[in-house]
């Protein structure tokens, strides 16, 4: 019997994080990780309930050179953010309010820094992502409006967001659903023309973006493909298709 | 319609079928969200009683969503088997249940019956059935599919191996793969969802299992889960799929939010059919549901959750799938709030889908932000094995790394085949004797270094 101890193929652990080789204890998990299993989820419950800072994160955007601006959902409190995505995905109308009172100027893209499900992504990663977009967003010569700093926000508020912006396309960073063993992974999502009622068909995605997912690089790599695309065939979602990775692999030929 | 129902001084009333099915339905938060659900548990049980007395003929009168605006009605209706129905067509929703839960209604009788039952036929009767009731009657269904390895056998039970990567990682892919084989998960599918939307790295990842499957002859199918369109581009350019993979919803307007509709699977599934990849069968459709993603949509037209999703299965059906998989609890507390209504749904699903006819497998699985843990998981997992559930998910360790929830493990599939004697899909069960993982009978051996299958390690 191997008996509660590691399988013989522990040495493939190096090349995932899934939790692999975990031994056995006649059909269920050794006592060891059945309990660090239940830390993970403990850990990642306690993540999914951390209050944003938004107050800061506007500190680190504006020393970056962008106007930041403050909304909230319309979603009072985390409770009700769990259980009414509805509101979720639309303004206050405090906010609402004040992004109407905005003098109206058409801007290529407009960046939605959302809380989601993890207050923790958006801490870690929103600042330094950016910072790897702006040689690219140079590049493009896009201009870029206000980044809204969104509390108790789902993908969608930027769709109204972007709209009350002018924006011609919106690109929502919000933080995840906390995994065992990524309680901090953020999530890009790009909608072009940006509308109240568009659906996730016309978006696309680039997620799992952090150090030990994708890097901040990478990721901005292909959400700069994206957006040339985007503007390019005039389309966002099921119609556009990334297929960065043929540039990328121009680029750096692929490991292995 | 108006229906009525009085209790004591009460007389609740409720406008059409669809309402009343609502407010029939047991209490779940997506439900409250959308607000169609009963307002209290007196009027829930009123609506049940109201709901018993239905002739099962009134759905074929009263499409829940107009039949000029919705092709899955259109497609609920025009493939409707009269004569199948023919045996049950007399009865109320209430004499439905207790026909079900007779002892001469057996696995032939249900077969026989299945194309003549409507999703809202199913979703009508599993709200007047306990959890036992839809464990009862489900067990009794018999669906078998075919590919490489035959899928609902009974006394069998098949497992998705879901070796996903947060990147892609062919390496991390291929770990996740070998500790699966080795612990005897596999014979379902085995089935990336891949983190890229990236038609080459897709492609890199057919191959990758496809190279696997053959290298060691394993009898199981292939499936990286992207949009249909992408498979069928895919295979246009030559790359070796197995199965094609969809989610797919129970509205027109909630498959739309796919970026699907109809059509398109017909292209996907007959896309698939011409590369003649199956050696036992040509069930070559693999779809993905789950309560709440209508509502999520807001392409519910009004009905409640559980009604839309048996819709959903009119969908699959009409594609001969090997495999439908209810993803219940991945949407997320709004839409099922904790364990117990996790539980409840998973058990809903399983039986409609099974009283249709499908492959119903289930990943049993719950999110970080709902109120559940892994003992719901293994009372759930423990309720579907004794119903018969075709296929579960097998994930490393229960933690997905790419999705970021959890689902059930190499382990917990192990520990259903321990107490209920389970066993795996013939073929898959045979190769793993042949390769030294499992003993006559399907006990699993002690692992040992140096196995044949871990050269195949990166």
């Amino acid at each position: 019997m191997s008996g509660p101890g590691l399988d013989p193929w522990s040495g493939l652990g190096a090349f995932t994080p899934a939790r692999i080789a975990l031994g056995r204890a006649g059909a269920a998990l050794p006592t060891r990780q059945v309990l660090e299993l239940a830390l993970a989820h403990a850990c990642a419950r306690d993540a999914v309930h951390a209050p944003f800072d938004a107050a800061s994160m506007a500190g680190r955007i504006a020393d970056l050179g962008y106007e930041t601006l403050s909304v909230k959902s319309a979603a009072g409190d985390r409770n009700a953010y769990l259980q009414r995505p509805d509101l979720g995905r639309r303004l206050s109308d405090d906010s609402r309010r004040l992004l109407d009172g905005r003098p109206k100027g058409r801007s290529d893209i407009v960046f939605v820094v959302a809380d989601g499900l993890s207050s923790a992504a958006v801490h870690a990663h929103v600042v330094p992502l950016l910072r790897a977009l702006r040689i690219h967003i140079e590049e493009g010569g896009w201009s870029v409006g206000p980044v809204v700093l969104a509390s108790q926000a789902r993908v969608a508020l930027g769709d109204e967001v972007g709209e009350s912006l002018a924006a011609r396309m919106a690109m929502v960073l919000v933080g995840e659903r906390p995994g065992l063993s990524s309680p901090d992974s953020l999530g890009a999502y790009l909608t072009l023309d940006p509308v109240v009622g568009r659906s996730d068909a016309e978006r696309n995605c680039v997620s799992n973006i952090r150090p030990a997912g994708l890097a901040y690089d990478r990721a901005a790599f292909k959400l700069a493909w994206l957006m040339r695309e985007a503007f390019r065939r005039a389309a966002t979602g099921v119609a556009l298709k990334d297929e960065s990775d043929l540039d990328l692999a121009l680029l750096s030929p692929p490991k292995g | 319609m108006l229906h009525s129902q009085t209790i004591g001084a009460t007389r609740w009333t409720f406008d059409g079928l669809k309402v009343l099915m609502a407010k029939a339905s047991p209490l779940r938060s997506g439900d409250v969200l959308a607000g169609v659900a009963a307002g209290s548990a007196e009027e829930n049980v009123a609506a049940k009683l109201a709901l018993a007395e239905i002739p099962l003929r009134v759905f074929l009168d009263e499409p829940l969503v107009p039949y000029a605006e919705d092709e899955v009605t259109r497609l609920i209706f025009d493939t409707h088997n009269a004569p199948a129905f023919a045996a049950v067509a007399d009865l109320t929703v209430g004499e439905f249940r207790d026909h079900l839960l007779a002892e001469t209604t057996d696995g032939a009788v249900l077969a026989a019956l299945a194309p003549g039952v409507t999703p809202e036929m199913a979703a009508a009767v599993s709200k007047l059935m306990r959890n036992q009731d839809l464990i009862a009657v489900a067990r009794k269904c018999r669906v078998v599919t075919r590919f490489r390895s035959t899928i609902g056998l009974p006394g069998t039970m098949a497992v998705r191996l879901q070796p996903n990567h947060p990147t892609d990682d062919r390496q991390g892919i291929t770990a996740s793969i070998l500790d699966g084989l080795m612990y005897g998960s596999g014979d379902a599918t085995i089935g990336v969802n891949p983190a890229s939307d990236s038609l080459p790295a897709i492609g890199d990842l057919v191959r990758l299992l496809d190279d696997l499957i053959q290298r060691f002859e394993i009898p199981t199918q292939s499936c990286v889960l992207t949009h249909v369109t992408g498979a069928i581009e895919l295979i246009e350019r030559g790359a070796p799929v197995d199965l094609v993979f969809q989610s797919v919803a129970g509205t027109e307007a909630a498959n739309r939010s796919f970026g699907v509709d109809l059509a398109m699977l017909k292209e996907g599934r007959e896309a698939a059919l011409s590369l003649k990849r199956g050696t036992l069968g040509d069930n070559v459709m693999y779809f993905e549901t789950g309560q709440g993603s209508a509502l999520s949509a807001g392409a519910h037209h009004g009905m409640d959750q559980q009604t839309v999703e048996a819709r959903a299965y009119a969908v699959a059906r009409a594609f001969d799938p090997l495999l439908v998989n209810t993803v219940v609890g991945f949407i997320g507390p709004e839409y099922l709030y904790d364990g117990k209504q996790i539980i409840r749904a998973g058990l809903e699903d399983h039986f409609c889908g099974k009283l249709m006819g499908l492959p119903l497998g289930c990943d049993v699985c719950y999110t970080n932000h709902a109120e559940a843990d892994q003992d719901d998981m293994d009372t759930l997992l423990t309720l579907l094995a004794v119903a018969g559930v075709s296929f579960i998910m097998g994930v490393p360790g229960s933690d997905d790394v790419m999705l970021n929830y959890q689902s059930t493990s190499f382990h917990d599939a192990l520990y259903v085949r321990q107490v209920l004697g389970l066993k795996r899909a013939p073929e898959f069960e045979a190769w793993l004797e042949r390769m030294g993982l499992t003993a006559p009978g399907g006990l699993l051996l002690p692992a040992r270094s140096g196995h044949p299958l871990l050269t195949a390690a990166p």
